[in-house]
């Protein structure tokens, strides 16, 4: 049996090559999925509604029902409208949901529909009374990647529900694309600091959770819609993430916006944005940030956790010094684990994304001040790009998703599994790296892997440390 | 809450209560979060196994990225299938047209992996930007003298099963051109096996035991040059018969090439599909070798199977897999090892596959086409079965519910075909069934 091939030469490709980014609907569906009760409609042919599906239940090992307009040739001549209304009312009647979530994909955008005026001629024709809210957001998969449609979903959320009503006591706290167990971990965070917050989006429980007595067809959990409509008047906003903005044709007016950077222009919800919290600088921005927004010091046991991890650097240190390592991922987790591995004498040696805002390499300058300005940051990556990079540069692990896995195999050296999609392990639902916390559990993997890696290759290995 | 939508209530039949003939090769009904893929996912899932081809998908990411590597099928020799490229069409290039990147991406990838022959799927948007995806293949197929085959695969344009017959089109445009090719005496080809966990090799061992030589199987374990030589058989033996009659059915018509329908699951099916072989070749010889064979091969297996069987008896079962050949296959396998099918059903059978499964089925059982998380999961609990049987999509319904699951898909890592193949499935039904997780939930 042959290897699978690997170019030993690089040359730049026009064709991508094994793909470091997923299409826009499949974000989409994840931030509806964090929307209590709400189902996902993909307006497109049945495929994408079905290759979604089984994208996100090998990730998350949850029933995943996301329904299609399911377009068929005639549609796609004549326009999705009553594919749309059929496929509302069907998943009306099957889900009894709250509400339903359109994403758009390359066909129907492509063709011309007009999905926010389709959803209120089928909300105002009287047959279809009993219809939940419904909204949309335009998620064609040839812009960007699956964060834009993450981001965009959750712009388009805020836009919809938000209201302007008196201010309250509570604020607003935008995860970002993390995990079901890192929303959870904030949510502890934020309520130790006894802030009332509304989590958008939080598919904590949505997409992890408990077994079932019975089969539902929604799942349990999700930012009620009611919360949604107050974020408004919330009176702050955190952000976790640098690259939330949503950079979408003509829709927004050209402007580059976030949910919360709409909600701070539009309704002056003071917006506070950090990188993701992985690490001691990240975490420490982040504990400042809730410590001046709730006017409280940092509890006891956050000040133990983050001790805890500082003790394990100490710990730690040798076994990973100037190891060198590859990133890849979304942005927003390049950039974390960049920081991260940066602060504990890590070499990050390549940090790589399928995105491309263009805006990469400074933040990692910004971010990384061991080594970030020799970082090499490539931007519209795919995996062969690392794979032949990794000829010359050799690391001596890999960091990020599942799919480097073959990479790793190919150089024999240590993947550690984080983000998404985690579908040849179980457990990537429950990978937390935020806070003091997660961080703790990734620089433990960390430094074991690369003690791992020296006990197998030594002819004896060794007992004591 | 509807149990079932109205408009599939004619897909859904219960042995001897309901009073319709099963309805089914309809399209899936908008908003009724079908199991089926599309078009495109048809074709790709055929082609896939094809290992010294370059498969390049022309469109947005996702059609590429979803259905990287996404097979278990194995290749003896080149990986070059595993790699997933694509032409990631953006706004620009669905503003101005995709040949020109096609054509790019086309020429850099053949003078990069130096394939034997090259795919091209075309997906939904190229249908709708009207790209000339046949024009391209041509230009680039004499500039780099190799094959390029273009398999029109636009998603809306049909159901999975349009894309198995977009594939088999593509290997019919292969197949009979090479003419020099003596084939060995007594050569047959193996349609619809995906040589999933190796499955194909164990095959191979059995028809070479009994003097039969296997020209081509398409596709698993595939290669560009031996597809080539495909017409050259004497008969082709099909497995999947879903994806590969198109095929069947024409080498018939243009090369006078005879068919039979067989299946590789189950101890029965196994050795019929030896038997049936030898019949044709009308060679006793043959056909002694294979009975000779078989019975080798139950005097170990049987024994083999007791304990399970002692263990699995009278346990309830649910299928709902992709073929309905597949599931014609499952409910004899389980009933050898003493297992009941209470429910069973396919995203893409056809009217003689159910009616097979009425037959074959006892009465209450609910046979179903092209059902959803929510018919599923009310049939599951309703019957009170003990095992799914399934793909991803219906795993996390059966372990929600804490019921046994066996994955049964295009991606399964175990080898279940043959008289290993029905070892391997005991075992792995008994550990899902008895695995003492169960007791914990309430069921």
């Amino acid at each position: 049996m042959e290897k699978i091939p690997t170019l030993s030469y690089i040359r730049p490709f026009v064709s991508t090559r094994n793909a470091c980014k997923l299409c826009s609907p499949l974000g989409a569906c994840i931030a509806i999925k964090g929307i209590e009760g709400c189902v996902p409609v993909i307006h497109g042919s049945q495929g994408c509604a079905t290759y979604i599906r089984r994208y996100l239940i090998s990730h998350y090992k949850e029933p995943v029902d996301i329904a299609s307009s399911n377009f068929s040739e005639e549609t796609t001549i004549f326009g999705g409208e009553a594919n749309l209304k059929i496929a509302l009312t069907n998943v009306t009647n099957q889900y009894q949901p709250k509400a339903i979530g359109v994403a758009t994909t390359c066909l129907s955008e492509t063709i011309g529909e007009d999905v926010a005026s389709q959803l209120s001629h089928i909300r105002n024709d009287s047959t279809n009374s009993n219809l939940p809210s419904l909204f949309t957001v335009s998620t064609p998969s040839y812009q960007g990647t699956h964060l834009d449609g993450f981001h965009a979903t959750v712009l388009a959320l805020v836009k919809n529900f938000a209201k302007k009503l008196p201010s309250a006591d509570k604020i607003n706290f935008f995860p970002g694309f993390v995990s079901p167990s890192d929303i959870r971990h904030i949510k502890e965070i934020v309520a130790d600091f006894d802030l009332k917050t509304t989590i958008l989006p939080d598919y904590s429980d949505t997409l992890d959770n408990p077994v079932w007595d019975q089969y539902y067809r929604v799942p349990k959990g999700g930012t009620p819609i009611s919360e949604l409509e107050k974020m408004a008047e919330a009176y702050a906003s955190i952000e976790l993430g640098v690259f939330t903005s949503v950079k979408q044709g003509g829709q927004n007016g050209g402007k580059e916006i976030s949910g919360a950077s709409w909600l701070e222009s539009e309704h002056s919800v003071k917006n506070h944005q950090c990188i993701l919290p992985i690490g001691m600088n990240g975490n420490d921005a982040l504990f400042d940030i809730l410590s001046k927004v709730s006017g409280k010091d940092i509890p006891v046991k956050y000040q133990m956790q983050r001790g805890r991890l500082l003790d394990s650097y100490a710990d730690g240190h040798k076994y990973i010094f100037g190891k060198k390592a590859v990133i890849y991922g979304e942005e927003d987790l390049v950039l974390g684990l960049c920081s991260f591995l940066d602060e504990i004498g890590v070499e990050v040696v390549l940090a790589a994304s399928g995105a491309n805002s263009g805006k990469l390499q400074k933040k990692i300058i910004k971010h990384c001040p061991e080594h970030g300005k020799t970082i090499q940051v490539i931007s519209d990556s795919d995996f062969e790009q690392i794979n032949e990079a990794c000829n010359t540069i050799k690391p001596d692990f890999l960091i990020g998703n599942s799919k480097g896995n073959y990479i790793a195999t190919n150089f024999n050296i240590p993947l550690i599994r984080v983000g998404f999609p985690i579908h040849d392990r179980i457990g990537g639902q429950r990978i937390t790296l935020l806070g003091y916390q997660g961080t703790q559990k990734l620089f433990d993997k960390v430094v074991n892997a690369m003690i791992e890696y020296k006990q197998n290759n030594s002819p004896i290995g060794y007992k004591y440390m | 809450m509807e149990r079932i939508i109205k408009e599939r209530s004619t897909q859904v039949h219960t042995i001897g209560t309901s009073a319709h003939d099963l309805d089914c090769e309809k399209k899936s009904l908008a908003g009724s979060v079908s199991q089926r893929a599309c078009v495109f996912c048809g074709s790709r899932v055929v082609l896939y196994p094809i290992a010294d081809a370059l498969h390049l998908i022309h469109g947005p990411i996702g059609c590429a990225a979803y259905t990287w590597d996404i097979r278990g099928a194995l290749s003896s020799g080149p990986q070059l299938h595993r790699l997933s490229f694509s032409t990631d069409l953006r706004e620009r290039d669905v503003v101005f047209g995709g040949e020109p990147k096609l054509y790019t991406a086309l020429t850099e990838l053949i003078e990069a992996y130096k394939p034997k022959a090259a795919f091209v799927y075309s997906t939904c948007i190229v249908g709708v930007i009207g790209d000339d995806v046949e024009a391209v293949c041509r230009k680039v197929a004499a500039e780099q003298k190799i094959d390029v085959l273009p398999v029109m695969a636009e998603g809306f344009k049909g159901t999975k099963k349009d894309g198995y017959k977009a594939a088999c089109d593509a290997l019919s445009k292969l197949v009979g051109t090479d003419n020099n090719f003596q084939a060995p005496p007594f050569s047959i080809n193996i349609l619809g096996d995906f040589n999933l966990a190796g499955e194909l090799w164990m095959l191979k061992e059995y028809y070479e035991k009994i003097g039969v030589n296997i020209i081509t199987c398409l596709t698993g374990d595939g290669r560009i040059d031996e597809i080539r030589q495909a017409h050259k058989a004497s008969i082709n033996v099909v497995q999947c018969s879903g994806s590969m009659m198109h095929l069947a059915k024409e080498m018939e018509e243009k090369y006078d090439i005879p068919f039979i329908k067989v299946s590789y699951f189950g101890i029965e099916d196994m050795a019929d599909a030896l038997y049936e072989v030898a019949g044709f070749f009308k060679n006793e010889e043959m056909l002694q070798k294979a009975k000779e064979l078989v019975s080798e091969e139950i005097k170990t297996l049987l024994p083999a199977l007791e304990p399970f069987k002692e263990k699995l008896q009278g346990k309830k079962a649910a299928i709902y897999v992709g073929g309905a050949f597949k599931a014609i296959s499952l409910v004899k396998a389980l009933r050898l090892i003493g297992m009941k099918t209470v429910m069973v059903g396919s995203q893409t059978g056809n009217k003689d596959d159910y009616n097979l499964l009425q037959k074959l089925c006892d009465k209450e059982t609910i046979i179903v086409d092209d059902s959803n998380p929510n018919e599923l999961s009310e049939f599951v609990k309703e019957k009170g079965v003990d095992l799914f049987i399934g793909g991803v999509k219906e795993r996390p319904i059966a372990y929600k519910l804490g019921i046994g699951f066996c994955d049964h898909n295009h991606e399964r890592k175990e080898a279940l075909a043959g008289f290993e193949g029905m070892l391997n499935f005991a075992n792995e039904v008994y550990a899902s069934v008895t695995s003492p997780v169960w007791k914990f939930f309430k069921r």
